[in-house]
């Protein structure tokens, strides 16, 4: 009899011998789910290196064994019939034994068939392409019900739900003024600065009043009111119309015969709509306090940097401004109330609707932002 | 109880359900009659809540036709589909009354949508509802405020607002303690006796079975079809399939069983 190995894992011990075609495993301490995982592949190993014709577990030495335990004497097994050879377990306490009986009708799958298959490159482009038509015909479907159900809206005002709509107004617009506030005079105070010091080398500083000018009210304050709401009242939508899916209220509007487009789409893109120009107003008046502040630290007096103001920015600028912030509020809302909808079951459901609601949202602001800028160098404006 | 020559509420003929690209139901047909409790029964999985949402609309079945007081739910559009929506009432699992809304304001709704009623006599009937169901000191509580069991009767009462001939209830018992079960029960047989409302009911609760449906079907996910339909009593007792006799005496199948 030769002894080839004895490892020993914290209380767990074993040691092999082979004779004649047998290998014997003995099996010594508490083989548990905290000793188990250190002698896994070692005792694995034994069969594959040794390829004997009778594999024997002697668990005299045993003093504990759990569902761990069970499950490598079930894997040994396994590898040992697999490769054609007889296997047994021998002096394994009564107690453990009906662990073993009770274990023992489980299949041992190999971890190569539990992992999943990898897909090639091409598949992976196809699944995404797939995926991604699939959410451009929803967003068209999607934008379609809700321009029907717009227009019907303006057909028939009273069919509105105004109360959920106001409430939203507040929840999106009103309780936004703050932080879009500060944002909005943040992003004009840090302009100014950043770009007052290089002009004022050329003696150009008071033209920093027309970089914020048209910069906040043409590009920048519809674009960070829009960026503020996605993130702010976008995310907040899908939350709450994810949360009514999950709790089958959809269901329930649906077999009332109310349509979910109109009883809860409506009145908070309504919403949105009307807030994000109103929002946007603000972000402008605060990026021209901020720029105004800069201006004043470098010396003028605020009459010269509103005067200075006034000739460069035109009432033109400003409706093109808000013009956009318009369709990016009715973006937004849309959809964040579309992945709101869209939303499936389980827990991280909503939390994966909302996270889809500001991506969609900002990406949407983008490409809108793009065409916009567009349009108005065509149209001139 | 109904009986089969009276007139047929609900008719599903020759239906085929699939759940994720799988069949779940296999052509299956069955009647349900006017003021009956008629108990949709089966085990996890056997596609009851399935059967249930198509039956309301929510799903579109792969074949066959679902007819509610003779029009077909599944054909049926625009005003055809609203007048079938008018009929019945639903009660979902977890209750589904809408979180911004107070109780009474949640039985009001289908009221102001579909009614020119005026603001009082809303108000009047969303209480005489609520009432019904045991909650009219309730009426300015939100859903979040009261109990599950309180939940399933507030949606109850907002599934009748309307008047519907027919009350789909999913799961009325689940999550609810002995108690508060057999209290909805009582509830649902007084609705069904005193004003004659079919009810449609999916579930698994055996005491609940016994006390309130007049006929079961019973589902078996194994074949994918009705395997027992009658009353509750008379298939415990002389059903003779075993996996129906299992489920009523409540024994483990050989499956789990090892």
């Amino acid at each position: 009899m030769l002894a080839l190995e004895t490892e020993k894992t914290a209380s767990l011990g074993f040691r092999v011998s082979i004779d004649s075609g047998t290998s014997t495993l003995f099996v010594v301490g508490r083989l548990d789910v905290h000793t188990t995982g250190g002698v896994w592949q070692k005792a694995l190993r034994v069969i594959e290196e040794s390829h004997p014709d009778r594999f024997v577990v002697d668990a005299s030495g045993v003093t504990y064994c759990d569902g761990a335990g069970i499950a490598l004497l079930l894997k040994l097994q396994d590898r040992q019939r697999s490769a054609g050879g007889s296997f047994a377990i021998v002096s394994l306490r009564e107690v453990f034994h009906r662990l073993l009986d009770l274990y023992g009708n489980i299949p041992v799958t190999e971890s190569a068939q539990g992992t999943p298959t990898r897909l090639s490159f091409v598949e992976q482009v196809g699944r995404v392409s797939l995926e991604v038509g699939h959410n451009l015909r929803t967003l068209v479907a999607f934008t379609g019900q809700l321009t029907v159900t717009l227009f019907r809206a303006a057909a028939h005002p009273h069919h509105v739900r105004w109360r959920d709509m106001w409430h939203a107004a507040e929840l999106a617009g009103v309780n936004a003024i703050p932080i879009v506030a500060l944002i909005g005079f943040l992003l004009g105070l840090i302009m100014a600065f950043q770009s007052a010091i290089p002009m004022r080398r050329f003696g150009a500083d008071i033209f920093v009043a027309n970089l914020i000018g048209l910069s906040m009210l043409r590009e920048l304050g519809p674009l960070v009111t829009a960026i503020l709401l996605a993130g702010r009242s976008g995310s907040a939508f899908a939350a709450e119309l994810g949360t009514m899916k999950v709790r089958e209220e959809i269901d329930a509007l649906s077999t009332m015969g109310l349509d979910p487009v109109r009883f809860l789409v409506v009145p908070r893109v309504l919403a949105a709509v009307t807030m994000t120009p109103l929002l946007t107003i603000f972000a402008n008046l605060f990026g021209l306090i901020g720029g105004a502040v800069v201006m004043i630290s470098l010396g003028y007096p605020l009459v010269t940097y509103g005067n200075q103001l006034l000739s460069a920015v035109h009432m033109g600028d400003l409706i093109s401004g808000l013009s956009k912030s318009l369709a990016f509020g009715l973006v937004v809302a849309g959809v964040g109330c579309l992945r709101g909808l869209q939303t499936t079951t389980g827990a991280s459901a909503v939390g994966e609707s909302t996270t889809s609601a500001v991506v969609s949202g900002i990406i949407l602001i983008a490409i809108l932002d793009g065409v916009f800028a567009v349009l108005f160098y065509s149209l001139g404006i | 109880m109904a009986s089969p020559t009276e007139d047929v509420l609900i008719r599903v003929e020759h239906f085929t359900a699939a759940y994720q690209g799988s069949v779940v139901i296999d052509d299956i047909s069955f009647e349900v009659y006017p003021g009956e409790v008629f108990v949709i029964l089966g085990g996890s999985g056997s596609g009851k809540s399935t059967l249930l949402k198509h039956m309301i609309g929510l799903f579109e079945p792969v074949s066959g036709a679902i007819l509610i007081d003779g029009d077909d739910m599944v054909t049926a559009g625009g005003d055809t589909r609203a007048r079938i929506l008018t009929k019945f009432g639903v009660m979902y699992q977890q209750g589904a009354l809408f979180g911004s809304m107070t109780l009474r304001e949640n039985v009001r709704l289908p009221l102001e949508e579909f009614t020119d009623l005026p603001d009082e006599a809303m108000n009047l009937i969303a209480d005489m509802k609520l009432k019904l169901v045991g909650l009219d000191a309730f009426a300015t509580y939100m859903p979040s405020e009261i109990s599950g069991g309180m939940q399933k009767r507030a949606a109850i009462a907002r599934a009748m607002a309307l008047d519907p001939l027919i009350l789909f209830l999913d799961e009325p018992s689940a999550g609810l303690d002995p108690i508060t079960s057999a209290e909805l029960d009582q509830l649902i047989l007084r609705l069904a006796r005193s004003l004659r409302i079919t009810f449609v009911v999916v579930s698994h609760e055996l005491p609940s079975i016994y006390a309130i449906a007049d006929r079961v079907i019973m589902l078996d996910k194994r074949v994918k079809k009705i395997v027992a339909m009658g009353p509750p009593q008379e298939l415990r007792d002389k059903s003779t399939n075993t996996w129906v006799r299992q489920f009523f005496n409540r024994e483990a199948s050989a499956e789990a069983t090892g």
